[in-house]
């Protein structure tokens, strides 16, 4: 098997706060393969967003990673020191926020933004860089590009903007890009021509991505494997055609019945019973086990760690091998 | 942007009158004029001539149109106490005036600005927490008492800068007396524009401080970090930038109280400008003195006001769109 682009390992990333320390991401593994993209839903606050930050190393105090391992193409970066990291960022980590309305800089031209990205990590002149924007404009789908680069921010529409923030996100031909739920701020219309941009691009490149959203139809669609996050740790994780079709953890099963199907038009999660925990209060052993209708004994204090199950990973004592012996 | 200057101008010319309503009232109703002109003995008729002849028979609006008109053209009358033309008074002192005021505008941005940087950049150092502890007493001590605390040790105590005065000034064309381009002018600006500038300059160093906290949390400054920029282009390129751009509305505007609140510094160092004069006015019932002066600080008020939103119109690119718009 090829080396993977990242690989995650136990990751723990705490928050120190007045009211103690809050465990955002509790023992987090995965791995993302080069041109693989990898889905990842669960709830609000499920840990999604504070994940991809780790990865890209800009968790802020009062949070910190407080174990773990973070591999890119087998080097540690989690503990880089912040001058190396921020080579990293944007070099060979590249990053879509939400919201690109917020996303850039009003006071700057696209161009402008886009020539400052490239030459931070590119050894080009500024004429050589701007050439380069234009052709990741053109890339991304901006019509005109050689006049719209010098366009600012505010001339440009929700959908065109993300466009850009993709084109920044490019600039330095990253090998992994981390997509936070790229398409939620913008306008239903568009959201699936930025989704298919950010697919056939990072296809075309072989960038691995990590792609965060809520909509179940996109993960279904575009990744190849998807990772099911639930207060702070994978539940489960395995292709996505097996996760999405035969979910295999009750929080899982739950998530999938609630994929808008032709005759609904939701798009975001249905809840399920009750609510997540939130981090000061998590349960003792599963921390799903007071939502759950197929909880045990041992749920209330064994906390289940991911086994192998073909070839997913699911976090369930349904799928211990010595409980399905007693349970027989 | 021609159609937006026009209005701003309307506007402006429209503030500009209601002031010298207000000054052409004080007038009308502080006192007499003929008894500030005449003395006591003066006979009913020479009163009443003197009266005909500034015209205070006439109607209230062709007294106001005149006075405007006169204004227009600089003329503010014969001040009472002095017998001589107000805007000879008043041209002689502005020099002191504003150079007081630039150097404290000057020093309140050249030091104000790099402390609140540096406070919002490192928060929790003990240098930060130093400028704010200053920068509260700054806020807080009056200008006269921050006037005579520097009196007393710079210039009674250790004896190091002249306490009063403007030093030696030169002669620069009709109008201008200068005192850049002497030892003892320069000498003389310090304390006064310390004690000027430094409300200025707490106030500067909290917005920028404030601005640029505000700026560092916001989702482009976490972009830029996200595309790996390094520290110094995201701070001072990304964030300051943003920052300076309600920075630059305030601090100009600031400007014109600079000049206004001179009054009390320029008291504290007997310093010979136009705040004393006016101080003067009042005491003495002087009124063209007063209405000048009170005309002069609006025309200046209104002139910055105009100059900080077409400087703003010029930074801010999404304000030009709102402005062709309009
Ligand atoms: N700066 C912070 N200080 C304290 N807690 C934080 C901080 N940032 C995130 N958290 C906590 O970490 C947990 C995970 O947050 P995260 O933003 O990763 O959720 P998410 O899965 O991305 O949710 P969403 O779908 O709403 O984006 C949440 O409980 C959140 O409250
Ligand atoms: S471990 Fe128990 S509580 Fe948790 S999901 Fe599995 S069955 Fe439900
Ligand atoms: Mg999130």
């Amino acid at each position: 098997m090829t080396e993977p682009v990242l690989s995650v390992r136990d990751l723990k990333v705490q928050f120190v706060t007045r009211r103690g320390v809050l465990k955002a991401i509790d023992g987090v593994s995965f791995d993302i393969a080069p041109g693989e993209v990898l889905g990842v839903v669960g709830e609000s606050g499920a840990g999604k967003s504070v994940t991809g930050s780790a990865v890209i190393g800009l968790i802020e105090p009062p949070g910190r990673i407080a174990g773990g391992e973070i591999r890119l193409k087998g080097e540690r970066i989690d503990n880089l020191a912040p001058e190396a990291m921020r080579r990293v960022r944007g070099k060979r980590i590249g990053m879509i926020f939400q919201d690109p309305l917020t996303s850039l800089n009003p006071l700057y031209t696209v161009g402008e933004q886009l020539v400052e990205t490239i030459r931070t990590h590119l050894p080009l002149s500024a004429g050589q860089a701007r050439r380069r924007a234009i052709d990741l404009l053109a890339e991304v789908g901006i019509p005109a590009p050689d006049r719209r680069i010098d366009g600012y921010p505010h001339e440009f529409s929700g959908g065109m903007r993300q466009r850009v923030v993709i084109a920044l996100a490019l600039s330095a031909e990253p090998e992994l890009v981390i997509a936070d739920e790229p398409t939620t701020a913008l306008d239903v219309s568009v959201q699936a021509q930025i989704i298919t941009l950010i697919k056939r691009l990072c296809a075309e490149r072989g960038t691995a991505v990590m792609l965060v959203t809520h909509d179940m139809g996109v993960i279904a669609e575009t990744a190849d494997r998807v990772a099911v996050m639930y207060s702070g740790r994978i539940v489960e994780i395995g292709p996505v055609r097996d996760v999405v079709k035969h979910p295999l953890h009750p929080y899982a099963v739950g998530l999938m019945g609630a994929i808008p199907s032709l005759e609904t038009h939701a798009d975001r999660l249905v809840q399920i019973r009750g609510s997540m925990p939130r981090l000061s209060a998590i349960p003792p052993g599963c921390a799903f086990h007071p939502r759950c209708e197929r909880a045990f004994a041992r749920c209330a204090v064994d906390r289940p760690e991911p086994l192998d199950r073909d070839r997913r990973k699911v976090a369930c004592h349904l799928y211990d091998e010595a409980h399905a012996e007693i349970a027989s | 942007m021609l159609a937006f200057i026009i209005r701003r101008l309307v506007q402006s010319i429209g503030v500009l009158l209601a002031v010298a309503f207000i000054a052409f009232a004080m007038f009308r109703f502080v006192g007499d004029p003929v008894n500030q002109i005449v003395s006591i003995e003066a006979s009913a008729e020479e009163r009443a001539q003197i009266r005909e002849s500034l015209g205070l028979n006439d109607p209230f609006v062709v007294q106001f149109a005149r006075y405007v008109g006169r204004a227009a053209t600089l003329d503010f009358g014969i001040s009472y106490q002095f017998r001589q033309p107000v805007t000879k008074l008043l041209g002689e002192r502005m020099p002191a005036t504003l150079e007081l005021a630039l150097v404290s505008a000057v020093f309140a941005l050249v030091v104000g600005i790099p402390m609140g940087v540096y406070t919002a950049l490192r928060r929790d150092s003990w240098l930060a927490k130093l400028f704010q502890a200053v920068s509260l007493v700054g806020v807080s001590l009056p200008t006269f008492l921050i006037g005579i605390l520097l009196i007393y040790v710079f210039a009674v105590t250790l004896g190091w800068l002249p306490s009063f005065g403007r030093g030696e000034v030169v002669r620069l064309g009709d109008w201008w007396t200068t005192g850049f381009l002497t030892t003892s002018g320069l000498r003389a600006l310090i304390l006064p524009s310390i004690t000027l500038g430094l409300f200025q300059m707490t106030l500067i160093m909290r917005l920028v401080r404030a601005e640029m906290l505000e700026v560092l949390r916001t989702d482009y400054i976490k972009f830029a970090r996200a595309r790996g920029l390094t520290r110094r282009a995201i701070n001072f390129g990304h964030a300051l930038k943003n920052t300076l751009v309600p920075v630059i509305t305030i601090t100009g505007l600031q400007l014109g109280s600079i000049i206004a609140f001179a009054i009390i510094t320029e008291t504290v160092f007997q310093w010979p400008g136009m705040g004393v004069l006016f101080l003067q006015a009042v005491q003495n019932v002087d009124i063209p003195i007063m209405a000048a002066y009170l005309l002069l600080i609006a025309f200046l008020f209104v002139v910055i006001n105009l100059a900080v939103d077409l400087l703003y119109a010029v930074v801010d690119p999404r304000l030009k769109v709102t402005v062709r718009a309009a």
